[in-house]
């Protein structure tokens, strides 16, 4: 078995570990342990994959496996992967296991709750592992359909609503998606040889242009739609605020990336000439995304769903810097999409737990918390910093990194929206801002408030873990952005190559 | 001719046999033995589907009247599967006092119309096409009708005989126009001598809508949902699975064989009943309360998917028809089966019974979901590995917009399905179904369609074995 392959087969054994189970106490212990060793296991690819690019390896993907599956259709089981994919299933494994800790005291139906979500990140790690565009596919409707039950059943407010247009959204995405890979793999092959789903062959060849122009759009509103792309991104809000704590970290931190990247890595990839004829389109969408989303954000009362709207905000910055299709601009991309999933992921984790002690949302039924949780109050502090830019946390690398990218592009329009995109970030200040303001500092306006109880130490594990990664991405930012950086230049200049600027 | 070359017919020989055989039991076994003939008749007919899976001489007989191919004893074999979980299933409910008269009966006349689709898929000329289809209908009509003392089902019968006698007329209107234009009924003098004349294609649209009632293509699908509801279940899952199949495996066999030279035809008359089929069968299925109404239009909407492998004319379209086929039966039967569990359990069939059913039944629910994912193409299941492939096959020959029609359909199917899915795991019922646990048989029959649910999507050798044996224009 190879080492890719284990990233599913974990989560699977994990699954079948608590099925068998008949004590449900034991559940979270044997998901901890699973997810646990997922998270090692990252780090031994990380490291496995660092010593490799050392020694000079430097193909363009590895540790790739390829098992043929469907003869007739040339279908695979085919998995590899290169610096981006390897620093996206690091993002999964610590999300997940932080999830895992921030979910600990579930106690209705337990056992379902943590087989769903585990099979969820299944989905994820497949996903991200997959080179060949079936097997992708697959794995991200797998990813897709649990969220139904977890948000259905252990969600709150509106939770069948929520969770029904959730889960229609995004299929709705895949079914666009499923034509636009059609496309693909009926034009994989224009000499007439074999075709292919496999992304390292098609990235070979090039797809005719007319049928770029038609699939181009497909595929990346398939992809759009899980990446918040306006105006498919509705189900966002609703869907994160009603799902469970867990559901949102894994949502918002994991499945809004894979939106982002594989519009990046099967859309623009494969398809770089109808993607910069037609990248105008979609970078104003995405402009929207990122202000619209930024001023929903103030508008909004509930910490779920200023949440949920900054996370549009700051996923459609993702996409709006994949679309600039220059290699500073994407390196901020993939880094925004880390720092972004760690951020999201930390203040789902943070609100879950407020929302546990205060019973409430709404930040005006809050305030002066940092007197009673200081722990916690801090840590939102944290966050909050991290996510409005502060130098010295990941999302000021990230966004940085980005709006330098994006300034690069030699067209006027394009820099426009850039300056326009810019001015997120002081939008993001105000509601973060005015956030911390109301609820943590000021005197405490609830008496029942003053009996609160500091985090536990299962919610200290989750907090630290992500806080710390924050930390680290935002102090030494370069071991990562070479990790990327080195991955991505050979697709980068694979679409300078054919579009010069 | 001896009499070994009967033996290419061995699969409707076998048919007649048991069904001989079982009447033999009704009329010479003593009364206290007669409780084994459920018994007997699921081993028989267990039997009869393992042997289909032994080589066969292939070939035609009856101066090419009968014809046999590796791709039709592949259909015959798929319908026995079918039709063997469909027996199991229905020994519980046969145990009832109202049925211990009818047993023997019930088991004739459903091995009787087995038979009728297996001539009708071997046929090589009109008429015993003709024939293989009349016979594969008049004994589901007495069967739809054997509830007899509750009107629904005696109606259900009434609408059956009817709209198929309906249908017959106008398929026999386009044959006799096919035979006026072309003196001969032999599938292949028919295919050699087809033009693009306008007599011809007008029997050739009689013929079609014809067929389409059987599978219930819309606009010619008005009798399934009262159908489907009034008769028993076993029956209804019967309807919609085994006889559904069979008319799609005939109706492409006829489309790939006799008719490729108006192929721009039918792929038109497809593309339009293909829409029309998939929207309306999932509009109408989003209002079900009861689940066997339900699940009729979702089986309308099915066979609309199904069209898709039709269109392109091609081997890949042929082989994702039989192998969705196969999928459909397993996860059809699979839904039904555990509709059937809890409908002998409690009598009750609605929907809003199913609230909170995973609290008390679990595994039910489970296999209930699984079926429903599988049915919506959910992976990892085998249902998306069938639609996959009719969309890939349809994809192949450029039908994109009608791909895409089809991918927006089943989201709109996985809408409803999701609403069965939420009443089990997510509404509270405030008088759920008590826990229950159902008997051998049953259990034994989700079982297989568990697994068949599981395991024909991965195993791809599956697919492989199909796509070998199918065929294009």
């Amino acid at each position: 078995m190879d080492i890719l392959t284990l990233f599913v087969v974990i989560p699977v054994l994990t699954i079948t570990g608590i099925l068998f189970l008949k004590d449900t106490r034991h559940v979270r212990l044997v998901s901890a342990f699973g997810m646990g060793l997922q998270l090692l296991l990252a780090a031994v690819l990380v490291f496995l994959y660092l010593s490799a690019r050392h020694a000079g390896n430097t193909a363009e993907m590895l540790f790739i496996k390829d098992y043929l599956w469907f003869k007739s259709l040339n279908i695979h089981y085919a998995v590899g992967v290169d610096g981006i994919s390897v620093a996206m299933i690091a993002l999964t494994s610590l999300v997940l296991f932080a999830g895992i800790f921030a979910s600990w005291e579930i106690e209705y139906l337990r056992k379902e709750f943590f087989i769903s979500l585990i099979l969820l990140s299944s989905g994820v790690f497949g996903f991200f592992i997959s080179i060949d565009l079936f097997t992708m596919f697959l794995f991200y409707e797998l990813a897709v359909i649990p969220m139904y039950l977890l948000i259905g059943i252990w969600g709150t407010g509106p939770k069948e609503y929520s969770a029904m247009k959730l889960t229609l959204m995004l299929m709705g995405g895949s079914a666009l998606l499923l034509v636009g890979l059609l496309g693909i793999y009926f034009n994989s092959s224009p000499d007439g040889n074999l075709l292919t789903f496999n992304i390292l062959e098609i990235s070979k060849v090039v797809i005719p242009l007319p049928a770029q122009r038609l699939f181009f759009p497909l595929t990346f509103v398939g992809f759009g739609v899980l990446g918040a792309l306006f105006p498919f991104h509705t189900w966002s809000p609703d869907g994160h605020a009603s799902a469970p704590t867990a559901v949102s970290m894994l949502h918002a931190g994991v499945l809004m990336k894979l939106g982002g990247y594989g519009a990046f890595r099967v859309a623009i990839f494969l398809m770089p000439e109808a993607a910069s004829e037609l990248s105008w389109i979609f970078i104003i969408l995405t402009s929207i995304s990122v202000i619209y989303g930024a001023f929903g954000a103030i508008a909004q009362k509930d910490l779920k769903y200023i949440n949920a709207y900054s996370s549009v905000s700051h996923c459609g910055l993702v996409l709006f810097a994949v679309l600039m299709m220059n290699k500073t601009a994407m390196d901020g991309a993939i880094l925004q999409m880390i720092s972004h999933g760690l951020i999201t992921a930390l203040f789902f984790a943070l609100i879950g737990m407020l929302y546990g002690r205060t019973h409430t949302r709404m930040i005006n039924e809050m305030g002066g918390l940092m007197k009673v949780i200081p722990f916690l109050s801090v840590c939102y502090v944290i966050a909050g910093l991290a996510s409005l830019g502060l130098p010295g946390l990941s999302g000021f690398v990230a966004e940085m990194t980005i709006f330098v990218g994006a300034f690069q592009h030699p067209e006027l329009f394009y820099r426009i929206v850039t300056i326009l995109a810019v001015s997120s970030i002081v939008i993001t200040a105000v509601y973060i801002l005015r956030v911390v303001a109301i609820l943590l500092l000021g005197p405490t306006t609830n008496e029942h408030f003053d009996h609160l109880t500091d985090a536990k130490w299962f919610e200290k594990i989750s907090v630290v873990t992500l806080i710390g990664s924050v930390a680290a991405i935002g102090l030494a930012p370069f071991w990562l952005s070479t990790m990327i950086g080195t991955s991505l230049q050979p697709i980068v200049d694979r679409i300078i190559a054919l579009n010069p600027f | 001719m001896s009499l070994g070359t009967f033996l290419v017919m061995r699969h409707e020989l076998l048919l007649i046999a048991s069904a001989l055989l079982v009447l033999m039991a009704e009329i010479f076994w003593n009364p206290d033995k007669k409780r084994y003939i459920s018994l007997f008749s699921v081993i028989l007919f267990g039997v009869i589907t393992i042997v289909g899976f032994l080589p066969s001489p292939i070939g035609s007989l009856f101066g090419g009247m009968y014809e046999t191919s590796g791709t039709r004893l592949l259909m015959k074999n798929i319908l026995n599967i079918g039709a063997l979980l469909v027996f199991i299933q229905s020994v519980t409910w046969l145990k009832k006092e109202e049925n211990s008269e009818k047993i023997s009966e019930y088991f004739i006349l459903l091995i009787s119309t087995l038979a009728g689709m297996n001539f009708m898929i071997s046929a090589g000329h009109f008429l015993m096409f003709y024939i293989g289809i009349e016979l594969a209908t008049i004994p589901i009509a007495a069967l739809a009708a054997f509830d007899r003392y509750k009107n629904k089902s005696a109606e259900a019968g009434i609408k059956l005989i009817l709209s198929s006698a309906l249908s017959s007329g106008i398929l026999l209107y386009g044959l006799s126009l096919i035979y006026g234009t072309t003196g001969t009924f032999y599938f292949n003098e028919v295919a050699a001598l087809f033009g693009n004349n306008n007599l011809q294609i007008l029997g050739f649209i009689f013929f079609f809508a014809g067929m389409a009632f059987k599978i219930s293509i819309v606009p010619f699908h008005l009798w399934t949902a009262d159908v489907y509801e009034g008769s028993p279940v076993n029956i209804t899952s019967y309807l919609s699975v085994i006889s559904k199949g069979a008319a799609v495996f005939i109706l492409i066999i006829i489309l790939f064989t006799v008719f490729p030279v108006i192929i721009a035809t039918w792929q038109k008359t497809i593309y339009v009943t293909a829409i029309l089929t998939m929207t309306i069968g999932n509009l109408f299925a989003i209002r079900q309360q009861n689940l066997k109404r339900f699940l009729a239009f979702s089986s309308i909407s099915q066979a609309g998917y199904i069209l898709l492998g039709f269109i392109g004319g091609n081997q890949l379209g042929m082989a994702s028809v039989i192998y969705y086929i196969l999928v459909y039966i397993f996860s059809n039967l699979g839904a039904f089966g555990v509709v059937i569990a809890i409908s002998n359990a409690t009598g009750k069939e609605n929907m809003d019974d199913y609230n909170g059913l995973y609290h008390t039944n679990p595994k039910l629910s489970l296999i209930m979901t699984l079926a429903l994912f599988s049915l919506a193409g959910i992976p990892p299941v085998a249902g998306f590995f069938g639609k996959f492939f009719l969309f890939t096959a349809a994809a192949q020959k450029g039908y994109y917009l009608l791909v895409l029609i089809a991918v927006l359909n089943t989201i709109i199917s996985l809408y409803y399905y999701l609403l069965v899915v939420k009443a089990m795991f997510i509404n509270k019922g405030e008088t759920p179904i008590e826990k229950f646990r159902s008997d051998f048989p049953t259990r034994f029959a989700l079982g297989i369609c568990v697994a068949g649910i599981v395991v024909t999507g991965f195993a791809s050798i599956i697919f492989e074995v199909i796509k070998n044996l199918s065929f294009g224009v």
